[in-house]
């Protein structure tokens, strides 16, 4: 978990940071400090990123988002020292990189830091896996060795066999992949992305996007990336850091985001978000109101349901596993039969994981009155996801085009 | 040979405030004393120019002319086409015919010293010009001055400091040739992609490492070009090295000048267009190397390999399953 408090934890801790280029930075810095807008500092020299704090805990996704212009991009870069800070402190692993001389700071890239690029950057002269292999040649591990590496990576990004091909002869999805791999031989633990997906078509995006996530389960590495699409944003990101005009302007999760924008231009920014592709059922699911046991009869569920005023009771193992759904409707004819067990009264229940999103679950609730029920891998009962809920959760908050009817008279 | 200048100096300009500046006579005298200074410096030059030139053409005379025209068309077959192979032969055959066949390869090694020296002198400064906004500053003047100056006019000094001879041409060669190759290796290395010189960075390597391995790699076929203009101007310059007693056709067509003999000239001169041709075609395939034959023939044991390596692979995954 992210925590000011304590930074040893932190993969990377960015406290004030600004970047201004032209010809005297230092000065621009100084007036932007003084109170000085971006635009009345023009003269001086550009902003690019202007008091910038923030941590990412180790193997964690951390999200920068913002439009061509933001800073984003410079911000990136001060995280490996290419563009180093006009001020503030950059801390790797601890280690700041902001006073740390040349000879130190190239053996902190080589050991800690990897980067992927927008337009893949890779050696054109050089095969795919003599590309994969290129930091660790760098760093001056042996030809077997690299080489032995620079496979791994690639099989791992779905480009076995692929090591004596040249760039130009692969696919931009390809040639992506190649630069993930040649990240992922470095084995760093911190990566850089700078809008690593941007130049690919939409289909191959998602797919990049999906295996993205599946190579960080697997190796938890501590990912920055930089991204101008929100939508990618929140599919990646466990937090993200939403920036304009070099300031970052919000730091969340994707909820906070969606939920509560901190102001009007997040707000803008997440009204085109399709909310049920960001937003899994762990995010909206509920705890039951309340749960019958197996062994209970159609007296009880006719009580519980009564008592917390409810037309369906999920009913549950002594393990939490969720073995169904009991409707008022079934209880009160089990009642009336003098039934005394369940037995013959439960109906299946639709069932999801936490991970989810919500535009798949949409068919099922509309199928189902009592909504949905969200179970992790065992089929225990994590919590359920009603109708209602399901709906407002589609809602945007800061929406204001409907109108009730009568108006209230406090408004 | 002083006496035009002596005889400018005396004058008045036209404009009448603005005095007469003698920088033509401060030039001299800086020129000499630079030549005082390092005479012993000189001494060395003229005699490495003189006897790798004249070695050069030695060796190169030493086969008969046809082996030699067979060695020429494989040099180009290698480098680019059995097409441009089968031109080659009537070229060095009209050289041969027209009874130049020496003279052009006195002109031919005098202008392979003359673009190594200017080579080994550009390359280098253009990479330092691309690293350094200062030195490409201080150094574009320079080139103007090399590049704008009439050509003849390089043959003064020249002659001043290793009088008539092979060296005099050689060095006046070099001073006319080299600037393309500093602008072009210049511009060649500020051209390379920046994000991948920026991946470089990212992945820690160092300057030497970004230069060797990224930068004059990705910045190969624009020097290419570069050293095609070099040797296309030394060819044009070695000519004027007649001038100078700097032998081959150059002596040939200064010769024929002297006596009008346009059927000398005209044959020295066609000489000279024979081996533009070849040197041309010869270098421009340099910077598309992978249309050369010898690039294909390298090339060819690759997809040989890229079956085997993953068989090899599958195999080896099969017996760690097995095993």
């Amino acid at each position: 978990m992210p925590d000011n408090s304590n930074n040893s934890q932190s993969a990377v801790s960015v406290r004030n940071v600004y970047k201004a280029f032209g010809k005297r930075p230092e000065t621009v810095v100084r007036k932007l400090k003084a109170g000085a807008t971006r635009d009345e500092v023009k003269s001086l020299g550009t902003a690019a990123v202007i008091d910038a704090s923030f941590e990412v805990a180790r193997g964690e996704i951390f999200v920068v988002m913002g439009l061509s212009g933001s800073g984003k991009s410079t911000l990136i870069r001060t995280l490996n020292g290419i563009q180093p800070p006009t001020e503030g402190t950059v801390e790797i692993f601890g280690q700041d990189i902001t006073t740390v001389n040349a000879k130190r700071l190239r053996q902190i890239r080589r050991e800690k830091i990897s980067m992927v690029f927008q337009h893949f950057a890779l050696l054109p002269h050089r095969t795919v896996g003599q590309n994969a292999a290129y930091a660790l040649e760098t760093r001056g591990v042996n030809r077997s060795d690299r080489e032995k590496k620079a496979k791994e990576s690639l099989e791992l990004v779905g480009l076995k066999g692929y090591e004596y091909y040249y760039p130009h002869e692969l696919s931009g999805g390809m040639r992506q992949r190649v630069g993930l791999a040649r990240a992922l031989a470095a084995e760093t633990e911190l990566m850089l992305m700078d809008e690593a997906f941007s130049a690919l078509d939409p289909l191959i995006r998602k797919e990049m996007q999906d295996q993205l996530l599946e190579l960080q389960q697997e190796l938890g590495k501590t990912i920055v990336f930089i991204t101008h699409d929100l939508n990618e944003a929140m599919r990646l990101g466990n937090r993200i850091a939403v920036m304009r005009d070099g300031r970052i302007v919000q730091n969340g999760t994707t909820e906070q985001i969606l939920n509560d924008p901190a102001n009007d231009y997040v707000a803008q920014f997440i009204q085109d978000v399709d909310r049920t592709r960001v937003l899994t059922a762990g995010d909206v699911k509920e705890p039951p109101v309340a749960l019958l046991g197996a062994e209970q009869g159609p007296r009880a569920a006719h009580r519980l349901m009564r008592e917390n005023q409810t037309t369906a009771l999920c009913v549950v193992d002594q393990a939490k596993h969720l073995l169904g759904v009991v409707y008022e409707t079934d209880a009160a004819e089990g009642v009336a039969s003098g039934q005394d067990t369940l037995e013959g009264l439960i109906r299946p229940m639709p069932t999801t994981s936490s991970t989810t999103v919500l535009a798949e679950l949409l068919n099922a609730a509309a199928e189902h009155a009592a909504g949905l029920a969200v179970v992790d891998d065992d089929g225990r009962l994590l919590g359920v996801i009603p109708r209602v809920t399901l709906l407002s959760s589609l809602a945007d908050p800061s929406s204001a085009a409907l109108k009730t009817i009568p108006q209230e008279a406090t408004s | 040979m002083n006496s035009p200048g002596m005889l400018l100096a005396d004058e008045e300009t036209d404009g009448a405030f603005i005095p007469r500046l003698p920088v033509g006579e401060k030039l001299e005298e800086g020129f000499d004393w630079f030549q005082d200074q390092f005479s012993g410096l000189i001494r060395g030059v003229e005699i490495a120019f003189e006897t790798t030139s004249e070695g050069l053409a030695e060796i190169l005379a030493a086969p008969d002319a046809l082996v030699l025209t067979a060695i020429f068309a494989l040099i180009a077959f290698l480098m680019r086409d059995w097409k441009l192979a089968l031109l080659t032969v009537p070229l060095m055959l009209f050289i041969v015919s027209v009874d130049l066949w020496e003279e052009a390869l006195e002109t031919l090694a005098l202008v392979a010293v003359a673009t190594v020296v200017a080579l080994v002198i550009a390359i280098p400064l253009g990479v330092l010009a691309a690293k350094s906004q200062f030195v490409s500053r201080a150094v574009r003047p320079v080139l103007d001055l090399m590049q704008t100056m009439p050509a003849l006019v390089w043959l003064i000094p020249t002659l001043a400091m290793f009088g008539l001879g092979m060296p005099a041409g050689i060095l006046a060669t070099i001073i006319f040739a080299l600037p393309p190759g500093v602008r072009f290796t210049e511009l060649a290395i500020r051209q390379v992609d920046s994000e991948v010189v920026e991946a470089g960075h990212a992945f820690g390597s160092t300057g030497w490492q970004i230069l060797f391995g990224i930068q004059l790699p990705l910045a190969t076929k624009t020097i290419m070009a570069g050293v095609n203009q070099v040797i296309m101007l030394a060819l044009s310059m070695a000519v004027f090295g007649g001038f100078v007693g700097a032998g081959g056709l150059g002596n040939e067509v200064s010769g024929a000048i002297n006596t009008i003999d346009l059927e000398r000239g005209l044959e020295a001169g066609l000489c000279v267009v024979m081996f533009a041709i070849y040197l041309d075609r010869v270098t421009a395939a340099l910077g598309a190397t992978e249309e050369s034959t010898l690039y294909k023939l390298l090339r060819r044991r690759k997809p040989q390999q890229q079956q085997t390596e993953p068989d090899e692979a599958e195999a080896a995954e099969a017996s760690t399953k097995t095993g």
